[in-house]
């Protein structure tokens, strides 16, 4: 299992996550390495065992439709790095 | 006479808080002393609340002298640093929340406060949970109190280390693939990691959100138990919440485990263990069949292999997709310096992460990605299915199964930064029981030149109160849990 370079860039982009020129080589073979030793997994037989994807068996669970208290919007806001008045503020989206 | 407060058990300083011999402020005081003296050395907390710590000592004294006491008023407690405490920092031990205040408290935090608890401190820990060593901290690496060269373990270290040295009497962990055991293991203290669902995980900065569990670092059983009693229950704010009820977990402390059937599954006695580690836990299992347990020495568990493979995709999987939500636009650091959206992003996340979390988001991107889910994820989820049908298997015929909590003692600071590999390995032990969801403990078993072993013990899904009884009955059979670090 080799990753390329070109795919670890791939994979940048779909985390959103910006990578230095080194730390895209440092990934490239750290990652290969982690997954030559997961190839073991392949080695198991699962055929006909469903995944599992929690262990508790909960199903469906549901509450009540019920109006409680929650944050104040002040309180909400109170980390937000950049914030007009209630809100967040964003950079544009489209330019 | 304050110095010896300093190793007082929950217990123990119930009794004389509720005596009247010892206030709660006397008792904080001295922990607040120690903690100033040693942390220079230890390097446990990331943040020291001495005027919380003061203000709810006073009020836990008052509800004392009202008569309202219970087991864990007045009595000082740290909390492991990705709780969320209202009005307190909260890192993760990351840049990315190295500012952040939460405006609310976890479940656990308001369920301490509610008892009358007196919150100490935030510990240090591997950054965001991902690590076994405290190595990965963006702050600063803790060390082990028994040996300052070497690692507390992880990610719970900070919570490990400093009830190891006397700078709290009990801490608050998460463990999401042996991240209370390990460390608990490394520091010779107790440390229990409840069945999936047994606690809220409600404000609890997400990692692994198939796997995380918090629970207690304690200095005896009995601590440990009555911890649970406090933060153990149904939670509506944490869907995963199990409703079960909840027993009184000290009912089951009775030392008698005669006729308890015991399996040691031969899978964890191998490759990479250090020879006294085996030894010292072959000893403690002889120690625990002398003591009336039925011992089944060769139990097999054969998809034991798979489980480092197995943990090591999903947890980064669900990883990659919990830390999304660290943008830099509703809370934590912020990358100013762009006009652009997805680059402000992108260099938030860049400078926001280190090392470790980084290789997790791209190892859990990849493995749920277009191409390659089916041969990773999905089949990983598939033979996690088959690690849990074996434990439950397992179960039918012992009611409980015991294995080192390490193939080693702790490792040196630097060991095995370069090689996540093998930092990977040194949770061999744990991962498997939160693929599964059990319940497990670790308790202090023997040294190796003086370095600290323990003992996990797992249960059957709900069964806390087995594997406390167990653990119970080793330690008033056993002193290792007495045995303190010169420091």
């Amino acid at each position: 299992m080799k990753l390329s370079r070109e795919e670890v860039l791939h994979i940048t982009r779909l985390a959103r996550l910006g990578l230095t020129e080194a730390e895209v080589d440092r990934l490239s073979e750290q990652l290969s390495n982690i997954l030559e030793h997961f190839e073991v997994l392949q080695q198991a037989d699962t055929t006909d065992v469903p995944p599992t994807a929690q262990s508790i068996d909960l199903l469906n669970v549901l509450k009540g439709d019920e109006v409680a208290a929650s944050l104040p919007q002040s309180q909400v806001l109170v980390n937000a790095p950049r914030r007009e008045g209630d809100f967040f503020r964003v950079r544009a989206v489209l330019e | 006479m304050t110095t010896n407060h300093n190793r007082l058990t929950i217990h123990e300083a119930h009794k004389l808080l509720k005596s009247k011999e010892l206030s709660s402020v006397e008792l904080t005081k001295a922990t607040l002393e120690r903690i100033h003296n040693l942390e220079p050395k230890v390097h446990a907390f990331t943040t020291i609340t001495d005027e919380l710590a003061l203000r709810q000592a006073q009020k836990a004294d008052e509800f004392i002298a009202a008569g309202n006491s219970n087991p864990l008023t007045g009595i000082p407690v740290l909390v492991k640093d990705n709780m969320c405490t209202k009005g307190i920092l909260t890192t993760c031990s990351s840049k990315m929340l190295e500012n952040f205040v939460p405006p609310y408290d976890a479940t656990v935090v308001e369920r301490l406060n509610g008892r009358g608890a007196v919150i100490i401190g935030k510990s240090n820990m591997d950054e965001f949970a991902m690590g076994s060593s405290t190595e990965n901290s963006a702050l600063f690496t803790t060390h082990n109190p028994w040996e300052l060269s070497r690692v507390p373990g992880g990610s719970s270290g900070g919570s490990a280390a400093a009830v190891a040295a006397g700078e709290a009497i009990y801490a608050l962990g998460s463990d999401t693939g042996g991240s209370i055991r390990q460390p608990a293991g490394f520091c010779s203290v107790t440390g229990l990691k409840p069945t999936y669902g047994r606690v809220s995980r409600y404000g609890l900065v997400a990692f692994a959100s198939s796997l995380d569990q918090i629970g207690p670092l304690t200095q005896d059983v009995t601590d440990c138990a009555l911890v649970l009693n406090a933060i153990a229950g149904y939670d509506t704010r944490d869907s995963t919440s199990a409703p079960q009820p909840t027993p009184d977990y000290t009912q089951c402390l009775t030392a008698d485990i005669k006729g308890l059937k015991i399996g040691v599954p031969k899978e964890y006695f191998v490759e990479g263990i250090q020879p006294e580690v085996a030894a010292a836990i072959r000893a403690a299992i002889t120690r625990l069949e002398e003591l009336g347990a039925s011992i089944e020495w060769e139990v097999s568990l054969a998809h034991t292999p798979y489980a480092l493979a197995v943990y090591y995709i999903i947890a980064p999987s669900e990883a990659s997709a919990n830390l999304a939500r660290y943008d830099g636009v509703k809370y934590g650091f912020s990358y100013s310096d762009t006009k652009n959206m997805w680059q402000a992003m992108e260099k938030t996340r860049e400078h926001g992460f280190g090392a470790e979390v980084k290789r997790r988001i791209m190892l859990g991107t990849y493995a749920l990605s277009a191409g390659y889910y089916d041969a990773w994820y999905l089949k990983a989820q598939k033979v996690r299915t088959l690690i849990r049908r074996e434990f439950d298997q397992a179960f039918t015929k012992y009611d409980a199964l015991i294995t080192p909590t390490s193939p080693t003692v702790p490792f040196k600071i630097g060991e095995k930064m370069d090689d996540p590999l093998q930092m990977y390995l040194s949770d061999v032990c744990t991962i498997p029981v939160n693929i599964a969801g059990l319940p497990a403990i670790s308790i202090p078993a023997g040294f190796a030149d003086g370095l600290p072993i323990g003992m996990q013990i797992i249960g059957k899904p709900f069964a806390e109160e087995t594997i406390l009884k167990i653990a119970y009955a080793f330690q008033q059979a056993t002193d290792w849990h007495m045995r303190k670090p010169n420091i």
